[in-house]
Parts: structure tokens; sequence; C-alpha cells
């Protein structure tokens, strides 16, 4: 066991836990998040995503100990349901989901991606999205939501 | 960290917990009992199964078990319709809330708890809409308690009922007097102690201002913002995480468990083995995990694996079959005989996985006094009777608590964690979160089922089909717990239950009232049995047969369970034939059907489609990428809503692979409870059932499956090339209100396959339509 600060949604965290245990793991049982969701543990799905300095990681293949001091942006992190960020409304505008587990990696992946490539083009929205897995089929309103948001972003 | 219960656990718990159960008991509103039709169907063993996989529970006659009305005239209603992705809960509030002249923002519903809720069996099969949105159950209890609530609103205002009606949460005189009686005054906090009047009057959908409207779905802002709390986010105190350890080859058996193995390792708390079953328990979630990867464990290998590649064959040449007659006129032989021409084929389809994106997981606590689990099981009353046989206990000490899990399609792995948590729960003492690793899931599921559907069909001087005739192999082991079948899963069968398995037995002539719950019936005959012709079509002469055979894997519902399969073979043999006589497909479908809201579904997709009205193929031979569209349709389950999908495909002639491009479909499912939430619906049946028809199959070796993740099950990613989806939505107020979440889904499979045939002219009779199956179908086009 090692004690592992981290910086999560702008809060310093202070966790003691197996260095080798994934972020996602941290995330989710010690700091009981919402967000990021195991969906497979082999990075195939996306539904860990969180943000780790501007980059989208999947959090269920990241040991803790390779974040320690990052700064670390889960889905909560972004908006509430009072105030969502633009990228949750988007989704929300779209009723892009439908039964959400997915959502979290799909919007993380999105917002990693449109904050470094605000004018994405759809090319590269899918090439993004290339290894995000949706299993309801809200497939076109999930496109449809990133779109919107990256065109209020650049508007 | 100290660890504390998520509030809507502890309010689930407390608030809404024991007390309402002891509430409803005392005033002997709640019936647990099972029919011994919801538990035939629920077995799912025979081959009309699937049919009755939806069929409902005892619901409630007692007001008070669906309504209630609070101190400040607020509403909270009780469902046992849970929310599973399709946005039920969002319209069943709407129900409630139309039909108590209440805002939404007043009425707070309770889903699927076996303390707190009716038993309504299973939400599945698009049934939900149909039983909860027509004169019965929640919308019935609805009508009553408005009714009740005029009726008080009539003594305490001293005026005739007739003068009255409701609005805004109150009783109100309708000439617009100032006069009003809020439902808080009349009876907030206090029950009806009414029985549901089934002549109660529903609100005419004209008069809708909520239901009807496409309000949007109030649990999203919680998901997208990371809020929501699935079974995976419930946490309790001082609970454990556990990781299961599953056999690794099919009917393999427990030699020895080396505990030794894991011992000193962090946080480990036990080695749990029952049986076959082997669960490792420990502190924290990542030391499970390390632990279940580390445990050794001896194992006594089981039989191999029929072959993969010939399992087909295999499937139609096993003699010891369950067999029935859905339909049988007596005269298909004959009047095969003496037909002008013969078409035949036969359709393959694989075993498929309902793949949940996330595994499934729950949290029980088994203590001495009681168990509680929550669960994202689709039927929490069947849980709990099964949960009680697992563990030994009495079906009233255990309650099961509904959570939403991700996706569910049919019986994901929703059913078998529950028991693995309470399995460890019950060996520890203490509670247990369980989730399943990727491969476990997958490698246990209960499958959606294989087939194989050999198609044969007699047309007349003038190409019209004179006889029908339709023969399937399907398998079976397994399926929904029930009430009494926990083997009907993974886990029940690894601590000594049996699955279900099916018996086999000869065909009997059909004597049955005709029901054609599994689409085993094409659309285009007149489907009489039992003295009654339900049939959307008008072939008289008509035979099917339904063969069922024991699966080497579990197998279960899986989203339009043999309905997709048979509609799949159907849809595309309807296709054969118009090209064997150079019709049209549309017109050439109309020629056969009857129904006029099918005909109607198919026109007005068609139409939105633009469709060009010729014979199939456009092209027989070539190169390169080519163009085409095909239809399908159907009345899903024979008679739960209408559906027709028109797709558009490229197919690249030298590599085999298919980009559907476009799909528009009509649907017809009465009246419209909440559009946006329908065409949801509409467009996710179409990509999962694209996923399906092009991509999704289960592999195996001689000695496991080898469909494990995400690469070896790959189904359809966001970023890969979706269609362009259009739904033209048939809203019928004054119909029963129907299903809609199968429907798309049911129709996708053969409309793509047609339209394959219809820009290539090879017709691939296998899914999915891999590349290299398209590729070998236009190798030998003109051979078949």
């Amino acid at each position: 066991m090692s004690v592992i600060s981290l910086t999560v949604n702008g809060r310093m965290q202070t966790v003691d836990v197996d260095p080798a245990t994934p972020l996602l793991y941290v995330l989710s049982d010690d700091l009981e998040l919402r967000g990021p969701k195991f969906g497979c543990g082999l990075s195939q799905c996306g539904a860990c995503t969180v943000i780790v300095n501007g980059q989208a990681t999947r959090s269920c293949v990241t040991p803790v100990e390779k974040v320690a001091g990052a700064a670390i942006t889960t889905l909560e992190g972004l908006g509430s349901i009072e105030n969502p960020h633009p990228i949750q409304q988007a989704f929300i505008d779209e009723q892009a989901m439908q039964c959400g587990f997915c959502v979290n990696g799909v919007i993380m992946t999105a917002k990693a991606l449109i904050d470094r490539t605000p004018n994405a083009s759809d090319a590269q929205i899918r090439e993004a999205m290339s290894t995000v897995l949706c299993r309801c089929g809200a497939h076109v309103r999930m496109m449809a939501a990133i779109r919107r948001y990256a065109q209020g972003r650049t508007a | 960290m100290t660890r504390s219960m998520t509030s809507d656990a502890l309010a689930a718990l407390t608030s809404a917990g024991l007390s309402r159960r002891a509430f409803v008991k005392a005033s002997g509103a709640l019936i647990v009992a099972f029919s011994a039709a919801r538990l035939a169907g629920d077995l799912g063993i025979a081959p009309d199964s699937a049919a009755a996989q939806g069929i409902n529970g005892p619901g409630s006659n007692d007001l008070d078990s669906w309504i209630a009305i609070n101190a400040d005239g607020s509403v909270t209603a009780y469902t046992g319709k849970c929310e599973l992705g399709t946005g039920l809960f969002t319209a069943q509030t709407q129900l409630v809330a139309e039909e108590l002249s209440v805002p939404i923002d007043r009425v707070r519903l309770f889903q699927c708890d076996t303390s707190i809720t009716p038993d309504q069996g299973t939400t599945s099969g698009a049934q939900s809409h149909p039983a909860n949105f027509n004169q019965s159950n929640l919308a019935l209890a609805c009508a009553t308690a408005r009714e009740t609530l005029v009726q008080l609103g009539a003594a305490r205002l001293g005026l005739p009922a007739d003068q009255l009606t409701t609005a805004a949460g109150a009783v109100i005189v309708r000439n617009g007097a100032a006069r009003r009686v809020s439902y808080g005054e009349l009876i907030g906090g206090r029950q009806f102690s009414v029985p549901l009047n089934r002549e109660a009057t529903r609100k005419p959908a004209s008069e809708w201002t909520v239901l009807g409207q496409p309000i949007p779905r109030l649990d999203i802002p919680a998901m997208a913002t990371g809020q929501f709390e699935y079974a995976h986010n419930v946490r309790v105190p001082n609970m454990l995480h556990g990781r299961v350890v599953r056999p690794p080859t099919f009917s393999a058996t427990v030699g020895a468990v080396d505990e030794q193995s894991v011992q000193g390792m962090p946080g480990v708390v036990r080695v749990v083995v029952r049986d076959n079953f082997i669960g490792v328990v420990a502190e924290k979630p990542w030391q499970a995990e390390r632990a279940a990867r580390q445990l050794k464990v001896a194992w006594n290998q089981g039989t191999p694996l029929p072959d993969h590649q010939t399992f087909h064959q295999q499937l139609r040449s096993q003699t010891a079959t369950r067999d029935t007659l859905i339909v049988d006129s007596g005269d298909v032989d004959a009047k095969l005989a003496g037909a002008a021409s013969i078409v035949r084929a036969t359709y393959l389809y694989p075993y498929q996985m309902h793949a949940s994106i996330g595994t499934a997981c729950a949290v029980a606590d088994v203590r001495n006094d009681g168990v509680t689990v929550w669960s994202s099981t689709q039927n929490v009353f069947a849980l709990q009777s099964t949960m009680a046989m697992v563990l030994g206990r009495e079906p009233d000490t255990v309650r099961i608590v509904f959570r939403l899990g991700p996706g569910c399609y049919g019986v994901n792995g929703a059913d078998t964690v529950s028991y693995d948590a309470a399995l460890m729960s019950q060996a520890v003492g203490r509670p247990v979160r369980v989730q399943l690793r990727r491969q476990d899931e997958m490698a246990w599921e209960n499958y959606g089922l294989a087939y194989v559907l050999d198609q044969r069909a007699g047309l007349d001087a003038n190409g019209t089909i004179v006889s029908w005739d339709h023969e399937s192999w399907s398998v079976s082991r397994g399926g929904r717990p029930g009430g009494n079948s926990p083997g009907n899963v993974v886990t029940g069968s690894l601590v000594g239950f049996d699955a279900a398995l099916p018996a086999p037995r000869a065909a009997e002539p059909p004597t049955r009232e005709y029901e054609n719950g599994g689409n085993d019936v094409p659309s285009y005959v007149t489907g009489c049995s039992g003295g009654v012709c339900g049939g959307t079509g008008t072939i008289r002469s008509e035979r099917v047969l339904s063969r069922v055979v024991e699966s080497p894997f579990f197998t279960g519902p899986l989203r339009s369970p043999a309905r997709l399969q048979n509609t799949f073979a159907h849809e595309s043999f309807l296709d054969e034939i118009a090209a064997s006589v150079k019709a049209d497909p549309v017109q050439y479908r109309l020629r056969h059907l009857g129904d006029p809201r099918l005909r109607e579904v198919l026109t007005t997709a068609a139409a939105k489609a633009g469709w060009d009205t010729r014979p199939s193929p456009r092209a027989r031979a070539g190169q390169g990428v080519v163009t085409g569209r095909g239809v399908a349709c159907v009345l899903y389950e024979g008679d739960n809503g209408y559906c027709s999908v028109v797709a558009e495909v490229e197919v690249n002639q030298d590599t085999g692979l298919v980009v559907v491009r476009r799909c528009v479909a009509a649907i017809d499912c009465g009246p419209i409870s909440n559009p946006n939430g329908l065409r949801n619906q509409v467009e996710g049946g179409i990509i999962h059932g694209m996923s399906r028809a092009l991509r999704e199959e289960v592999t195996w070796s001689a000695e496991r499956v080898t469909s494990v993740d995400w690469q070896t099950y790959r189904p359809w990613y966001l970023g890969d090339e979706v269609p362009a989806i259009e739904s033209v939505l048939i809203n019928r107020p004054d119909a029963e209100a129907a299903g809609a979440g199968e429907t798309s889904i049911t129709v996708t499979a053969a409309a793509i396959g047609n339209a394959i045939f219809d820009a290539t002219g090879a017709r691939v009779r296998q899914i999915p339509f891999t590349p290299e199956r398209v590729k070998a179908a236009l190798d030998t086009r003109g051979a078949g």
C-alpha cells in the first residue's frame, strides 16, 4: 500500500492503496465517483474514460501511481444537474442516450478531442470515437450531440 | 475513508421501505403469488417460450398498491415495470401526471422493489407499454384514483360528480366556477381503500397535455452529469467486494481449490466455494480481482464442445427434438405438389450475446434476519423466489431492489451476478458487491438463440403464393430463472440447480387458439389454429413446425428472441419469392397481406424512403461499389406493434463490405406515449439490429467460448459508419397501446439482407453478413 495524492475535479485527494490499482477503482470505490464506469477492464470500450492533463485516458488500465499529482477530471467534474457543462447540455438536448452507461466515455472522449481540435471534422470525430462503444444504439444522437457541442463552442 | 450508504439506497430502505411493505401487507394489497402460466413461460423451455417471456405478473387489484396521495397533494406511484434504458420511467411518470392532472414534477415513481411495488412479472418483450398504458394495471389505477378523487370532491363540494373534473392537483367545477378542493385536502396521507375499477374512465387522448408529448427523459440529466445511481453505484456500510472464478470450460467441475495460493494477499477475506461455485471476497475490488486471478483451482475438464464450423448442420440433424406445430392447414403437401413452381431456401442464425456495455453487478446483504439485494434483474419477484432457493431462506425474508444496469436486452448477467453477490455475502456475513469480469460475463451468458430455418413456398401460375411451409431448429438450455429455476443461469447451475432443458416430444396437430408470440408464423399466411385465424396475411395453406434441441450453452431471451430470427427468414424468403417472379418487393408483400395496419407501415416506410418500384435485383454481376434498397415488415409478436424498415446499402463487391447508408422506419404502436422516446427506440433498434446483422456471432473452440472481449465479439462502435435514420411515427390514439422497443430490430437484418440482394443479386442467408460471407455469396451469384 502507498499513500498517493491526486487532484480530482480540482480537489486534492489522498488515498492509501496498492500503487498498481487501476485509477478507475480508486475513483469509483475509494472516492465513490459515479461518472467513470467499468465496462471491460481492457481499454476496449471507453466507459472508464477520464481526462488526465487534457488527455482522454482509459482509467481501467491506468495504474494510479502513474497519475500521482496529475489533474484528473471526471464526468461529474464538468458540470452538475443544475448547471451542466455545455457538452453535457448537448447530450441532454439531443436526448442522446438510452441506458446511459456508456455516456461517460462518449462525453469525456469527445470533450478531450474538441478542446484540442475545436474544428474537428466528422472524420476526426469518428476516429476519436472508433474505440468507444454504445450498445443501446444511440450512435446517431450521440454524434449529433458532439457536433452540437463543437458548433456551440466555435459559434 | 468512512463508507456511507448512498443516499438513494438509504432512502429506499427507510422512507419507502419496510414501512410500506408492512402497510401494503396489512391492507392485503400486495399479491405475491405466481401464476402457473407465468412460471411456465418463465422456464423458457417450450418452443413457444419466447412468446411467453413478456408475460405479466398478477399486478394488484388494490388501488393503494399503485397510487398514494401525499399530505402535500403530490402523487407517489408504484410500478412493476422498470426502466431498462428505454425511457419507460419517464413515460410512466407522464401517464400518472396526465391521468391525475398534476404537473410531472409532482409525481414520484417507485419501480420494481419486492417490498413496495406490485408484482408485474418481467419487464421484457416490449410488454410494458401494453401492460401499463391500457385499461389495466398502472393506467387503470390512475383512472380509478382520479375517479375516486372526483367522487370525494363531489361529496366535499356538494355537487354532482358529473359537474366536476380535475386540474392542477385538485377537483374543480367544470363550468369554471372558482370552487375547488385539492387532492391533499381530500385524501392526503390516507389510503384510498378501494379496488381498481375495471370500468374507470381514462382521460381521452384528445385531452392529453403531458402524455403523448416529447417530454425529455427525467433521468438523462443525472446520467449526463455522472450523478445517476446504477446498481454499480450502490454502496452500503461495511461492504466488501467479490469476484467470481468460473470454470474454464462448460461442464467442468471443481477438483480442488488451493486456498493457500491467495493466503496473505492484501485484503483477502475469504475464498467462497460451494459445489462448483467459487468466489473470492476482499476488502477492495482490486484486491478481489488480483486474488481471483491468482487463485489456483484444479478443474475436472468437461465434455468437449461441438464443432463451431459445422454447428448448424449438427443442429438440424438432431433427433431428440421438442416439436411444435404452430399452424397446419393440413393441405400443404398437396398444395406444394400441385404448385406451378416451388421456391426453397435455408437461413442460418448464430448464437449472439447481450454483451451489455458494462459487466453485470449486484450488491447483496445477507443477514440472519433478512436479505436485501440490489439488482438489475428484469423480474424482482422471480429473483426473490429463486434467491430464497439459492440461499436456503424463505422468500418473504428476501427483498430485491431494482437498480438500472448497463443496457439489458434480455437475460444478460444481472440475475446470475445477484446470486454471486448473495452467495458471497452469505458466506462472509457482510454485504458484498460483485461486478463480473468481462470474460466471465461473455463466456457464460444466456446467449440469444442459434437457428436453422427452412422455407418452402408453392406458387400458382400467376406467381401468387398458394402455400407456405416453414420448419425451424433452435436451441435451449436454461433461460429466465423464473420463480423456481435458479439453475437456468450459470451461478444457479454451479451450486447444483438444474438448467431447464427441452423435453423431446413429437409434434401434435395444433389445437390451441392461434398466437404468434415468437413470430414463427410468417406475415403472409392466415394464421389459423384452434378455430381462430389471427394472421396478417392471405395465404390459406400453411404449416409452421418449430423444433427445439438441447443447447451446449446457456440460452435466454435476447432482444426480440426468436422473433428476430424467424422474421429474418420470413422477410428474406418473401423477397426471394418476389425476385423469382420478378415482382417488386413492396407490391408483392401487399399482394399477400390483409392486415391494414401492417400494410400501412409498409407503404408508409416505402413512400418516405422514395421507394423505387421495380423487381430486385437491380444488377446481378459486376465489380466495385453498388447500391440497393431492401424492405421488411412485421407485426411484432403477432399482436404487439407494427414496424417496417427500408434499408439502403452500399456493397463493395471486391471486398464484400456492406455499409448501411440510410434506414427509414414506420412504426405503429397505437397511441404514442412519448414521440421522442419512441424515435430513440426505433433508432436504437436499427443500430443494434445492424450490429447483429453485420458483425455479431459467438465463437468457440473445442474447449471454450472464444468470444470473451470486444475484440473477439466486436459490435458496432460509435465511430463506425451509421446510416441516416428517419422514423415515421403513426399515432393511433384510439387503438390499444402496443410494444415499441423490439420492433425495429426485428426487421432490420432482413431489410439489410434484401438490400444487399437488390444491389448485387447475391443472397446472403447466414447472419452475420460478414465481408467474407458476402464475398462468398457474390462469388457464387447465379449458382443458386
